[in-house]
């Protein structure tokens, strides 16, 4: 210790740290959450204020110089205007109350199952498909499954039913709207899984389900009352995600739900691309009509949640063991299973369909296979495919930047994002898509800069950057801050500790997060639509477009090509880490 | 009031390798016998299997029996088995009388006769009037005493303890053992204290060392 070398050494380590910290204090990261702020609630604030004005008359473009209500007397006056709005309501709560339910009761099975949670897995494992696929290819395999000539009913028939012609029933679009609530659950339910096995992560489950259960207190019955109060904060925003998004959904409403009249925001939607632009105006009040539907549900959810909270205490406090719980949690259990494999059924539908060359109506199987379907459409495939492809690169490579040097801003600065940068990644997911992308369509429109590229890209952006910040942030936080300290003592700068140290031990949930923003973004429908003003097409817009009406085997191949596309990314993610850091154990978090 | 805890030939393995190759312990209503050894040598093993929450990577075989009652099969819920571990696991999200409340069983029904059952074990750990506080506003003994209570509450047949001395600090220490071993002694119930501390054991009484069978 005596040379005057390591003296030396000692001194410059010294100094370089203190360098570090001086730069600490004003970091050449602080632009960071600025720009990506902005980046999220410019758009959103400036589309809203685009059709709250027009809702209101405002919309000098198209004649309208003053305010007045006559958008909301045209929105009232629609003949099923009312039907719109109770059965818009009706599904909204339908289905995040099944959602929610069987979510939970699914969880509260499947914990201290080792079995079950093996086959979850930390990240929800096998969910991942699921959770991949496009909202509208699961609506559009669905449509296949339940349709009065789709697969289940070739399933029975005509051996159970007698039928040898489809049936005259109306199962997609039926009036009521349930097959629309069933299409939806069948993402909902494993997005609110994946949400509550992240928040799972912080409350010591194990342990204090030991506890209640030596305290007499069944397996599921336990976690109910154990578990479930200790992460419900963590759910809450989730949760308002689902029902703002079932209440407002457009893409998967088309495919599967009621025509005539339609739910709310897929009027809002038919009014605003209507070949009368005079529709304009009460579209506008439509999705502004969306957004109070929405901010009320979530309102009268916020209030039950705290009725029920209450009720759940004194139910706690009562201390009985027995009761239907843990055979209810089981029966939802079931039912998960039952959506996962309805989804999983539904995609091979469509994969299926598009290599059919003949499928008459009650045999189970196609009566010959083909490539022919495939072959004629691939050329005009080829547009929507590298359109999806560049655009979802593209969105989620700036995504990763923005949110990256967010986080890495946070861990220089010892500081950690509060509720209020929670609430505003979930300002996207909050408020319905109708209400800010036709402004922001107006916006582009003024300036010249809609049906562009980088118009489309930014739209998917703003829904991109929430889910790539939250799923990236939970690992990043987490990750010893010793290694930076230990590279900055070995003598790199904050920099090169970034890249060569933070980077490389991150790559796994990194590759994870990118995979998610990427499957994010080839879901886009409304996004796409409007910001591309209709020219800039990619699979999933085509795929809804033709979901209206045209051949199954067409359907087939984009709803496949679709799917497809997200779970290649998925499987990249989790390849490519593996192979870059094949001799390296310990990269694993 | 209840019967002895007793272990017939029990043994733990895991992959090829054997834990506890057997061990037969009887403890007596009221006794204490201390289980001791290195980390890593199987004595919270021992008392997962002993509550039935036994990771399956393990294969276990042996009795276990409660007075003549074989609970050996019985799921964890259904084994009247108290644990208490070195954490106190309060749970969070309820007041300290809720987490009470939780433990006592609903056989009581009467509203007025379970908070006096609450009031009562709360003025047993010296805490009468905090039945309303957060758990996270007590201090660490406190937090020790009011786990216990919760666990007495469930009216166990038997009492588990996997180091539930060790996050206290060393005044605590003393004073908790001496609050447990009352506790436990005058409902006469039988103790398993697993510990690396040989102040932990209660004087006078049997110590088990597990690295003898290992």
């Amino acid at each position: 210790m005596d040379d005057p070398h390591g003296r030396r050494m000692g001194a410059a380590i010294h100094e370089v740290t203190a360098a570090n910290a001086r730069r600490g204090a004003r970091s050449s990261l602080a632009w960071a959450p600025f720009l990506t702020v902005g980046a999220l609630l410019l758009p959103i604030a400036a589309g809203f204020l685009g059709t709250l004005l027009p809702a209101f008359g405002y919309l000098p473009a198209l004649g309208g110089a003053h305010f007045n209500l006559s958008p909301w007397r045209a929105l009232v006056a629609y003949p099923g205007f009312a039907t719109s709005v109770v059965t818009t309501l009706c599904i909204g709560i339908a289905t995040s109350l099944l959602a929610v339910a069987v979510a939970v009761g699914f969880c509260a099975f499947a914990s201290g199952r080792p079995r079950v949670a093996r086959w979850l897995g930390a990240r929800g494992g096998w969910l991942s498909p699921l959770l991949s696929t496009p909202h509208s290819a699961i609506a559009i395999g669905f449509a296949f499954l339940v349709a009065p000539s789709g697969w289940i009913a070739r399933g029975v028939s005509p051996w159970l039913t007698g039928w040898t012609l489809p049936p005259d029933i109306a199962t997609v679009g039926d009036a009521t709207g349930w097959t629309l609530v069933l299409g939806l659950l069948l993402k909902e339910v494993p997005f609110l899984v994946l949400m509550i096995i992240v928040a799972l992560h912080q409350v010591p489950v194990e342990r204090s389900l030991a506890i209640a259960r030596s305290l007499g207190y069944r397996r599921s019955h336990a976690w109910l009352k154990v578990v479930l109060p200790q992460i419900h904060p963590q759910l809450r925003l989730p949760i308002y995600a689902v029902i703002a998004f079932s209440l407002s959904v457009v893409d998967v409403a088309l495919i599967l739900g009621p025509a005539n009249p339609p739910t709310l925001s897929v009027l809002a939607v038919r009014w605003f691309t209507d070949a009368d632009i005079q529709s304009y105006f009460p579209a506008a009040a439509g999705a502004i009509l969306q957004t109070l539907l929405v901010i009320s549900v979530i309102a009268l959810w916020f209030g039950a949640e705290r009725c029920a909270a209450w009720a759940g205490r004194n139910w706690i406090a009562r201390g009985d063991r027995r009761g239907l719980l843990a055979p209810a949690a089981g029966f939802a259990a079931a039912l998960a299973c039952g959506m996962f494999a309805l989804a999983a059924l539904a995609t091979i539908a469509m994969g299926i369909w598009s290599f059919a060359a003949q499928w008459r109506f009650p045999d189970a199987w196609p009566q010959a296979w083909s490539l022919a379907t495939w072959s004629r459409h691939l050329p005009e495939l080829l547009a929507p495919f590298v359109n999806t492809m560049a655009i979802g690169v593209c969105a989620t490579a700036i995504a990763l930047v923005l949110v990256a040097a967010c986080l890495e801003n946070e861990s220089r600065r010892h500081v950690r994002a509060g509720n209020a940068a929670l609430w505003t990644l979930y300002v996207p997911l909050l408020i319905p898509q109708v209400a800010f992308l036709f402004g922001a369509q107006v916006l582009l429109v003024r300036l010249d800069f809609d049906g562009t590229f980088a118009a489309v890209v930014w739209a998917h952006l703003v829904f991109v950057l929430p889910y790539l910040f939250l799923v990236l942030a939970e690992p990043w936080r987490a990750l010893d801050p010793r290694f930076a300290r230990t590279a900055a003592g070995l003598g790199a700068s904050r920099t090169r500790a970034f890249f060569r140290v933070k980077l490389p031990i991150l790559s796994r949930p990194i590759a994870a997060a990118c995979a998610i923003a990427f499957a994010v973004s080839v879901g886009q429908y409304l996004a796409t639509l409007f910001a591309g003003n209709g020219r800039v097409p990619t699979l999933t817009t085509e795929a809804v477009t033709l979901a209206a009406g045209a051949d199954r085997r067409v359907i087939g191949i984009y709803a496949f090509a679709q799917s497809t596309l997200p779970l290649l990314a998925y499987v990249a993610a989790a390849g490519l880490p593996a192979i870059l850091f094949r001799n390296r154990r310990g990269i694993t978090t | 009031m209840s019967g002895s805890l007793r272990l017939e030939s029990v043994r733990i393995a895991i992959g090829a390798g054997t834990l506890i190759a057997s061990l037969d312990l009887d403890v007596a209503p009221g006794e204490c016998v201390t289980l001791m050894g290195p980390s890593g040598c199987g004595k919270s093993t021992l008392l997962a299997y002993i509550s039935g929450a036994l990771d399956p990577a393990f294969r276990a075989t042996g009795r276990i029996l409660i007075g003549s009652v074989d609970i050996t099969a019985l799921p964890p819920e259904a084994r009247q088995v108290g644990i208490l571990f070195q954490d106190d696991l309060l749970f969070p999200h309820m007041s300290v009388a809720g987490n009470l409340a939780f433990a006592l069983p609903a056989v009581v029904r009467d509203r007025a006769v379970r908070r006096a059952h609450i009031e009562q074990a709360l003025a047993e750990a010296d805490l009468a009037g905090f039945g309303e506080r957060d758990p996270a506003t007590l201090s660490g003994g406190q937090r020790a005493r009011v786990a216990l209570m919760r666990t007495l509450l469930a009216g166990p047949k038997a009492l588990l303890l996997d180091e539930p001395f060790n996050k206290l600090d060393i005044a605590l220490r003393g004073e908790f053992r001496r609050f447990v071993f009352e506790h436990v002694a005058r409902r006469e119930l039988p103790m398993l204290l697993v510990t690396h501390d040989e102040a932990d054991a209660l004087e006078g009484g049997r110590v088990i060392r597990l690295t003898e069978l290992c």
